[in-house]
């Protein structure tokens, strides 16, 4: 290498990268939008700080919803009350999985003498699907107690827990059909040409991959689940949202129900964010 | 070994297959000629009971094998199909898509079938691509993966369905190569092909397909110098 080639390379190296027009247009227009959001974003808040407050009954609102000194003294006992609803979506979640997955075979079954299988599954599907789970939730959680059976087995949080089971199988067990469904057939045929059987091609085959396609749905799943668990509040179990409205009558004062929100806000944002995240992903790997 | 008798099949109204009849022998290899639709691939799938049969019959061995309520899975054991577009599993490693099916069916172990699954993998060059999923081989390979994974059935025939076919041009020749090896090794094979230069060279038979029918067969020699038949004639005009 000769002195001036090696000159010449240190200067080409030292040089800033050229931006290509393309690049330079590029960061002219993403300044100019950011601007604009900026602005027009303050702009709304700015609304929203000035003209919330003239409301004629916004100071009796303040009070009885965003009342810092309740908040303080509620918050502790409602986040404790929260465990109960982490635990109730605990126990549900297995069940869940396990009861979807065998309506969903049940219902893909081709075997007569399984006829009886398959529209057990058409009919649960249907039903369960059609009822609004708070009705679900007040059928059993009122019914099945009302038998007379003895402690423990009339408990609010074993029967509220079976409704929401019964409902969310009913959901997820679609998801988990359409799953199945939309792995390609030429995947059977290869497994069939094997020699493999009918089983075994569902349960090494069509399964591994239709149960991965399926898991951002299931989180969308789990994510209203985590929600709907409050519904329970109706039938008994003393968990966030009852906590809250015992605070309510107590204090009469509305802040507990914020206080409730946010505990809910705190757990969805992120798992929604992540389910976004395993969507994209998906779409990515298979574009 | 394999004998197809006025074989008809019919999708809707649509008389895909028309009367077809056809034997190979042991060891012979038959290659499939004819445009696209003409039923090439409908007379492998059916072969291998992928789709029944509307009438005539199909002997292995002197087995009637499209008996209607057969039992396909101890047939299609003896019968390997590799397709166009490979229908690998995805999930699995190519040594498990390898494995799946003799652990299934013949029911061994990972380390019994791992010296000769390794054996297999080694034969056609892809000793160093067991571990890789599907996604991270190139076409060429997951094709031959797909023959290895048919071919550790220890098949007493094979069908290939246009297996170049979705291939890029500079790697159709890796799998030919694997092709004429299982051909000097004594396989039995049928396949559907567009390769004409190479089914000249290696097939005992060519069958011209053409709406549903065998137009005309006969060896390699007769077929691509001197065909018989007007539409032959034109067919090998169009593509050669």
């Amino acid at each position: 290498m000769t002195l001036q080639e090696k000159t010449d390379g240190a200067a080409a190296a030292a040089a800033p990268p050229r931006r290509t027009r393309r690049q330079a247009y590029e960061t002219r227009v993403r300044r100019r939008s950011n601007t604009v959001a900026a602005v027009s974003t303050a702009l709304v808040v700015l609304a929203i700080v000035t003209l919330v407050p003239m409301a004629p009954g916004w100071e009796a609102v303040k009070k009885s919803f965003f009342n810092a000194e309740v908040f303080a003294q509620t918050f502790p006992r409602l986040v404790q009350a929260f465990l109960w609803d982490i635990a109730i979506f605990a126990w549900s979640v297995p069940l869940i999985t396990v009861i979807a997955l065998a309506i969903a075979l049940a219902r893909d079954t081709r075997n007569p003498a399984l006829f009886p299988l398959r529209l057990f599954g058409i009919l649960y599907t249907d039903i369960f699907r059609g009822i609004p789970v708070i009705l679900v939730v007040y059928l059993i959680g009122f019914g099945i107690p009302g038998l007379g059976l003895p402690r423990p087995w009339n408990s609010p949080y074993i029967w509220g827990t079976v409704a929401l089971v019964l409902t969310y199988s009913a959901y997820v067990a679609e998801i988990f059909r359409s799953g199945i469904e939309s792995i390609h057939d030429s995947q059977r045929a290869a497994a069939s040409s094997l020699g493999l059987s009918q089983s075994d091609t569902m349960r090494f085959v069509v399964l591994p991959q239709a149960i991965r396609r399926v898991v951002p749905a299931n989180m969308n799943m789990l994510i209203a689940l985590q929600k709907d668990v409050a519904l329970l509040s109706f039938i008994g179990p003393v968990e966030v949202l009852r906590q809250a409205g015992v605070f309510k009558s107590l204090l009469a004062n509305f802040t507990p129900y914020v206080g409730a929100a946010l505990i809910f806000l705190s757990v969805t944002i992120p798992a929604t964010r992540y389910a976004d995240y395993l969507i994209a992903r998906q779409r990515r790997e298979r574009s | 070994m394999l004998d197809l008798r006025d074989v008809t099949k019919s999708f809707g109204g649509n008389r895909v297959l028309d009367g077809i009849s056809l034997t190979v022998e042991r060891g012979e290899m038959v290659c499939l000629i004819g445009a696209s639709g003409s039923g090439k691939s409908t007379l492998l799938r059916c072969i291998n009971l992928l789709e029944p049969i509307d009438d005539g019959a199909v002997f292995l061995d002197g087995q009637d094998i499209s008996e209607p309520g057969l039992n396909p899975d101890p047939v299609r054991r003896r019968i390997g199909m590799v397709f166009q577009s490979y229908n690998l599993f995805p999930h699995m490693t190519a040594e498990e898509n390898v494995m799946l099916a003799p652990r299934r069916v013949h029911g061994k172990s990972r380390e019994a079938l791992r010296p000769k699954v390794t054996e297999l993998f080694t034969r056609f060059g892809l000793a160093d691509r067991m571990q890789h999923f599907p996604d991270q081989l190139s076409g060429g390979q997951q094709q031959r993966v797909a023959i290895v994974r048919a071919l550790a059935m220890r098949p007493e025939i094979m069908l290939f369905d246009e297996i170049t076919s979705a291939l890029d041009p500079e790697l159709v020749g890796e799998v030919l190569d694997v092709l004429r090896q299982l051909r000097s090794e004594g396989m039995t094979m049928v396949l559907a092909t567009h390769e004409m230069k190479f089914a000249a060279e290696l097939a005992d038979k060519i069958c011209f397909l053409d709406a549903g029918r065998i137009a005309e067969q006969g060896p390699p020699s007769e077929i691509f110098k001197a065909p018989k038949k007007d539409r032959t004639r034109a067919f090998l005009a169009r593509i050669l």
